[in-house]
């Protein structure tokens, strides 16, 4: 995380230079050239004028006219030679070499020595070179030979550059002192942030489940990071008391049967002198290991439905026909207890489901209705509807039993919880669970609701791909 | 221990049992010699697939995990040399998937453990009676004066036409076809509905009632028998 921050910091302060950079380059040759284009044509304009002073008062004229301007203040650079490079006139001491030579404009900046005049106001033994300055100037070839040359002096641009080079050196210093520090400022406050957080993992860790994430309140993204964790731990905290609670309960609830089973091959063991009764108890103890090892695989598919370690493989199948598959049968069982047991589908209802799991769902629903729905004076009514709404179907058993008070309606889909009343009857408490998980693990749900009189039990699951539309 | 009684008049069979619980493999043997059967045993997968490979057996008992080499493999093995002899998987992962796979794999039945030693008996008979194919290409099956035509889907009671459910001839069919075989309510439900979870009620001893009584007559001596601890059989005579 440190070297992650580090190096952020340092790319980002790397491009902002060179971005910096490049602007003021960019702004200092444009000034460079706008000052560039207006020496030249200030140069252009003497040398007009110059030549309009020649064509009217001659070599003489010109030569006074330029004495002349050569003293004033902040003169232009003048210089006339002749033709063997004799300086006639001009306030130029020398000149680099072979500035003369050509005529026109000169290619670029070249060096110069102004004389040491009065108008300066220095002395003779000035340094070199403070009198040595760059400049431009455009030299003219007169017919005999002469050559006169008038140029500006470039000293205000140069130290116009140097003073902006020595902003933008400032400039990046600057910055570069400001980034560490805010670095300094925020990185380490994140840094501590993180490790703060970081160091209730550890507690969290070490098995302090009910430690929380630290949230500042400013809603940043630490603060979010921080939230979603924390919901997260409450999720697992959540997920770990259910799993203690049904561990708790599977003993509790596996220790009567054992108990039953253990009772019976006691009795076994007494009445072996009768062998008629030995073995009615030998055949209720088989019988009570056999609930059991139902139990256990009732309990083992509800964990491995919810764990979703083993995806179920699903097809596309008719519910429709699942239905009349289990009504078909259950139907002697209703017709057995002197019930009714009847149907209510429109199919085919498409859906992409295990064919195995929801006919057991189902099945176990329909049982339930059998087992619970009836009263002792009425025989169990039960009906199993499938509707399909949209891209949505129900599947609903409803039975015209005592039904299940609301307040209990959820505790009854807990793993091995009964009703008091139904506690005499043989069954698991797992039933209902079971209906839960495969439904959840369709995509669906399960709810319960009063039929007044009666239980009303659906599954609401998705149709799934079957039914989305083409385009869709 | 009590052998179901069907069992004893059944031809017998060669048996392999591939199993490395040796309590487990010695109470298989017992149980399917007192049946009798002949048996053999190999106690891991290797020796297993050797003895398999190297001699002729009517039936293989695999259990699917094994030492050295697990029992799904040795059976994909003899599947892929050719040898189609029926093996019966058995595993104590019971769940739709795995049984999916146990049987891709070349099984032919899938018994989830623990078992009832009635429910292997009856399985392991089926198993090899199946081999023989001979009721596969039957097309009219018949048990004392009861006869099931697969074709017209006619059942007849001493000539008389006796009328069924769609679901109801399917029982009788399967209970047709194994006639003189203990058919446990597992399979019954397995085989004609196509299901493996437990129904917990007894749903089968319903529907078996229900067919009895279409098909037995007060005069005629009864076909379909209950078997006390394991399911039920189709025979002519007590």
């Amino acid at each position: 995380m440190r070297m992650t921050a580090v190096r952020l910091s340092a790319i980002y302060l790397g491009l902002f230079a060179v971005f910096a950079a490049v602007l003021v380059f960019y702004v200092t040759a444009t000034t460079a050239d706008i000052l560039h284009t207006q020496s030249r044509q200030a140069i252009a304009d003497e040398i007009e004028d110059l030549a309009s002073v020649y064509r009217s008062t001659g070599l003489v004229g010109l030569v006074r006219t330029i004495d002349l301007r050569s003293r004033q203040p902040g003169a232009s650079l003048y210089l006339v030679t002749d033709a063997t490079g004799r300086i006639l006139a001009g306030n130029v001491q020398s000149l680099d070499a072979g500035v003369l030579d050509d005529a026109g404009f000169s290619e670029g900046a070249f060096g110069y020595e102004r004389f040491a005049d009065g108008s300066d106001g220095e002395g003779a033994d000035a340094a070199r070179g403070d009198r040595y300055h760059l400049a431009i100037a455009e030299v003219v070839a007169l017919p005999n030979g002469m050559r006169v040359l008038v140029g500006r002096d470039q000293t205000e641009q140069e130290r116009f550059r140097v003073i902006v080079r020595g902003a933008l050196i400032l400039a990046l210093a600057l910055m570069g002192v400001g980034a560490l520090f805010a670095w300094f400022l925020v990185g380490r406050q994140a840094l501590q942030r993180l490790n703060r957080m970081s160091a209730s993992t550890a507690r969290i860790l070490g098995g302090d489940l009910d430690e929380r994430l630290p949230v500042t309140g400013t809603e940043d993204e630490f603060d979010r990071l921080s939230a979603n964790l924390n919901l997260l731990l409450g999720r697992i905290a959540q997920l770990q008391k259910g799993l203690r609670q049904v561990s708790d309960n599977i003993a509790h609830d596996l220790k009567t049967p054992l108990t039953r089973l253990r009772n019976r091959a006691e009795t076994a063991l007494a009445d072996a002198s009768e062998p008629q009764d030995a073995r009615s108890a030998l055949e209720g103890v088989i019988g009570e290991a056999d609930q059991m090892i139902r139990t256990f695989d009732a309990l083992l598919m509800i964990s491995r439905v919810e764990a979703g370690s083993h995806p179920v493989e699903k097809a596309e199948t008719d519910l429709a026909g699942i239905v009349a598959d289990v009504a078909e049968l259950y139907e002697p069982v209703a017709e057995a207890a002197g019930g009714t047991l009847s149907v209510r589908a429109e199919g085919p209802v498409i859906a992409s489901v295990s064919r195995e799991l929801i006919a057991q769902a189902l099945a176990n629903l329909v049982d339930n209705a059998l087992k619970y729905g009836g009263t002792e004076e009425r025989p169990p009514v039960v009906t199993v509807e499938l509707a399909a709404e949209g891209d949505r179907c129900r599947l609903s058993v409803t039975d015209n039993g005592p039904g299940i008070p609301e307040d209990r309606r959820e505790r009854v889909l807990e793993r091995f919880y009964r009703l008091d009343e139904s506690r005499n009857k043989p069954g698991s408490g797992l039933g209902l669970s079971l209906v839960k998980a495969i439904a959840s693990i369709h995509g669906g749900t399960l709810r319960l609701d009063d039929a007044a009189p009666g239980l009303k039990v659906t599954i609401d699951l998705p149709l799934g791909t079957a039914v989305v539309p083409a385009d869709g | 221990m009590a052998a179901p009684a069907a069992s004893a008049t059944s031809e017998p069979m060669r048996i392999l049992i591939i199993e490395d619980d040796r309590e487990a493999a010695a109470y298989l043997v017992r149980a399917l010699r007192e049946a009798g059967h002949v048996v053999e045993h190999a106690a891991d997968g290797a020796e297993g697939f050797h003895l398999a490979d190297t001699r002729d057996f009517d039936v293989l008992v695999v259990d699917r995990m094994l030492p050295e080499r697990d029992g799904l493999s040795v059976i994909s093995g003899l599947r892929q040399k050719g040898d189609p002899t029926p093996a019966l998987i058995l595993s104590a992962l019971g769940q739709v998937d795995d049984r999916v796979t146990g049987l891709r794999a070349g099984g032919d039945d899938y018994l989830t453990k623990p078992y009832a030693i009635s429910e292997l008996l009856a399985r392991v008979e089926v198993l090899g009676r199946r081999r023989l194919g001979a009721k596969e290409v039957e097309t009219v099956y018949r048990v004392g004066d009861l006869e099931l035509d697969r074709l017209s889907h006619e059942v007849k009671r001493a000539g008389k036409t006796i009328v069924l459910q769609p679901r109801e001839f399917r029982l009788l069919e399967y209970l047709m076809k194994n006639a003189g075989q203990v058919v446990t309510r597992t399979m019954l439900l397995e085989n004609v509905w196509d299901y493996h979870f437990d129904p917990q009620t007894n749903v089968i001893d319903v529907h078996i009632s229900r067919l009895r009584s279409k098909i037995e007559r007060e005069a005629g001596p009864p076909l379909l028998h209950t078997v006390r601890g394991s399911g039920y059989i189709m025979r002519a005579g007590a």
